[in-house]
């Protein structure tokens, strides 16, 4: 059975896709980037690939670390892996929000699955999932509960920084006076999305609108997206390993 | 003049710079058959590249020496200089002399020494640049002569009237501002009386009290024809450009333009061009390009980033892609069909430097990128949104999505700085780069 692997290294986690020649994903893994990227890559490749008795598997990398994947093939950017990943995933192109740990990016994709246009958030944080983390963890809340807190929230709150750094010292100015928690979480979800709708706005945007990346499992950025852009989100059962899965076809089709 | 000043500048430029500088050219030009190599993606550079360098220098060593000798004056790169050339004036272009440094990769000293003086990051690297030069004395061109005078227009950006103020207050000396309106659509003919009375009233009486003569309109007649000369050779380079494949790219441009910018008036600028013009023509019939795979071609849109033009003219010529054009470089040759000698000399000042693309909307530039486009035959458009040039930067968003959505052409906003290191993240360029690389289709070399 021919197999192809496909890793996005990424600044804030490590996505592995292996797939069969249907493009079926037969295993995937997700875990923390560590310090020393090489290494943790190499020894996740081993363990793959033991896993299928150590057969010989095409690999192809992608991510702020693809270079460090000794064993790819080829590298390719996140841009063309992603948009490969869902246009297979979803049999359908449109416009794709990637929102990733260190920057975010949009993707304007064709009827044929080829990239059309793209923008990139990688100049500051804000506007990536870093600001959600940075600010969640500031009000010692676990990142993966905001989404929920923010949407059954009563009040929201502006926040008006665009800077992460000063977003933080507005929230403990806020909290100061005595703000509720949930609100001003709402508040900072609204000035993530605005960016991103900024974004979408600057590219020749083409619905349906796709959500992939770790900030996609947010359900109140979703929600959020969806109110401000007035489209529906398509979302892949998968949204973190869209870039390994795109990368894994790639592998796949030499 | 002081005679002592004036015999020690010319035995120093014609016994000392001269040869020195005659026998670096030679050593240059047997050097450039085998600069790039076999496995490079380039073909060897044009032989006037090593006379180019002999030319520039010689202007900077003339520099050195001629105080004292010359009126000398600071001038903006869109100054109506053939009013001062005619005059006698020796000139020095402070933003030419920041792209220098930054091309020399000494620029970031210079920028801290400014910054520390308390100029804001946020200004324009070319005047931190100099502005670090002037006050740390340091310039790769050896030393700057001291100006009489300081010319600044504001055809190319507003930022050069508060810059010339900053020099005006350290050198104290006379600065004459020529104000340029906007051209929304077409130069009105209020705009171009009005600019003509600045140089004729502001600009004249100053120049030539300084000078310490009248200006002869045979003089300035010919320093206009001199321009115009020059202006139309480096248009007809360009514009074999649009051969496949090209027989330059817009590196090679960026370099070969300096002295249409900072000599141009002179005789020996209109031979430097005729002498490329030949060159670039053979290469064209010869069929030889300037990279030895030319896959795709783009448009560059604003300046340069000076300090990576080499890395960036490798890392594209590797994927076959040129870019045989840019409307930087194209600038400097399109105003050519306006300098017309047979009419009144300051009217066609007036209206040259109303024209500039900076002076313009943005209409105007859109229009000039997609005629670039069909002209030069190309696939794509980088627009560098340069941090420090924000007059060239506005407007890049929409004239991107208008490519990409009227036009159909694939274009890509790559954020940097023509002088700011700190400005310019080496990954995420990389990033754009290859992502737009595997869009156009050219992922795999």
């Amino acid at each position: 059975m021919v197999k192809a692997m496909g890793i996005d290294v990424g600044s804030t986690t490590v996505k592995i896709a292996v797939i069969n020649e249907n493009k079926d994903i037969l295993f995937k893994h997700i875990e923390n980037t560590k310090p020393k990227i090489k290494e943790q890559v190499n020894t996740l490749i081993e363990n793959v690939k033991a896993k299928f008795n150590n057969e010989n598997i095409p690999i192809v990398s992608t991510g702020y670390g693809r270079k460090l994947v000794e064993e790819a093939k080829q590298q390719m950017t996140e841009i063309t892996c992603h948009a490969k990943g869902i246009y297979h995933t979803l049999n359908h192109g449109g416009t794709l929000v990637d929102i990733g740990g260190q920057d975010s990016k949009v993707i304007v994709i064709d009827k044929y699955g080829r990239v059309l246009d793209f923008t990139m958030n990688d100049k500051c944080s804000a506007g990536t999932g870093r600001f959600l983390e940075h600010t969640a963890a500031r009000m010692e809340i676990p990142v993966e509960k905001i989404g929920e807190i923010a949407l059954n929230a009563k009040k929201e709150l502006k926040i008006s920084s665009t800077c992460t750094v000063f977003a933080e010292s507005e929230i403990i100015s806020l909290l100061a006076y005595g703000e509720e928690v949930d609100a001003i979480l709402k508040g900072l979800h609204r000035g993530l999305v605005t960016r991103i709708v900024g974004m979408i706005n600057s590219v020749a945007f083409t619905p349906p609108l796709m959500l992939s990346g770790g900030v996609a499992k947010n359900n109140a950025i979703r929600k959020m997206l969806e109110e401000e852009t007035g489209y529906e989100i398509v979302m892949p059962p998968h949204p973190q390993i869209i870039g390994a899965y795109g990368a894994a076809i790639f592998a796949l089709e030499g | 003049m002081n005679f002592l000043k004036a015999a020690r500048y010319f035995l120093m430029t014609n016994f000392i710079g001269k040869p020195y500088l005659r026998y670096e050219r030679k050593r240059g030009e047997r050097k450039i058959a085998h600069l790039t190599g076999e496995n490079s993606p380039l073909n060897p550079p044009l032989k006037i590249t090593a006379y180019t360098k002999e030319f520039v220098s010689s202007h900077y060593f003339k520099g050195r020496y001629v105080e004292g000798v010359k009126p000398v004056a600071w001038v903006t790169s869109g100054a109506p200089i053939e009013i001062l050339k005619a005059l006698g004036f020796f000139l020095i272009y402070p933003e030419n002399h920041a792209a220098l440094c930054g091309a020399r990769k000494v620029q970031m000293d210079l920028i801290e020494t400014a910054e520390k003086s308390g100029l804001s990051n946020n200004v324009c690297s070319y005047v931190r640049t100099d502005i670090g030069s002037l006050l740390s004395g340091k310039t790769p061109a050896g030393k700057l002569p001291k100006p009489d005078l300081l010319v600044a227009c504001s055809n190319i950006c507003q930022t050069v009237l508060h810059w010339y103020r900053m020099l005006q207050k350290y050198l104290n000396i006379p600065l004459v501002i020529i104000d340029t309106p906007f051209v929304y659509n077409e130069i009105e003919p209020h705009q171009v009386e009005y600019v003509k009375k600045q140089l004729k009233n502001s600009l004249l009486p100053v120049a030539e009290r300084i000078a310490g003569k009248t200006l002869k309109e045979k003089d300035l007649k010919n320093v206009i024809k001199l321009s115009k000369d020059a202006t139309e050779l480096w248009l007809e380079i360009l514009n074999l450009c649009a051969e496949r494949p090209s027989p330059l790219t817009v590196f090679d441009q960026f370099v070969y333009m300096a002295p249409i910018v900072e000599m141009r008036g002179d005789k020996e600028t209109v031979d430097y061009y005729n002498a490329m013009y030949k060159e670039v023509k053979s290469r064209v019939n010869m069929g030889k390009g300037a990279i030895k795979r030319e896959r795709r071609r783009l448009l560059w849109d604003n300046l340069p980033i000076w300090f990576k033009m080499r890395e960036l003219a490798l890392k594209l010529a590797e994927r076959g892609i040129n870019i045989p054009i840019s409307t930087y470089t194209y600038a400097w040759g399109e105003l050519a069909p306006l300098m017309n000698l047979k009419k009144d000399e300051f009217e066609v000042m007036a209206k040259v430097y109303l024209s500039p693309i900076l002076n313009r909307g943005a209409g105007q530039k859109l229009k000039a990128m997609r005629n670039m486009v069909d002209r030069f035959k190309l696939d794509g458009v980088i627009l560098h949104s340069d941090r420090s040039c924000k007059p060239y930067s506005m407007g890049q968003m929409d004239e991107r999505n208008k490519l990409i959505e009227e036009f159909k052409i694939p274009a890509m906003l790559l954020e940097a700085d023509q002088n700011d290191e700190n400005a310019y993240s080496e990954e995420q360029v990389a990033i754009r780069i290859e992502s737009f690389f595997e869009m156009l289709g050219v992922s795999h070399g």
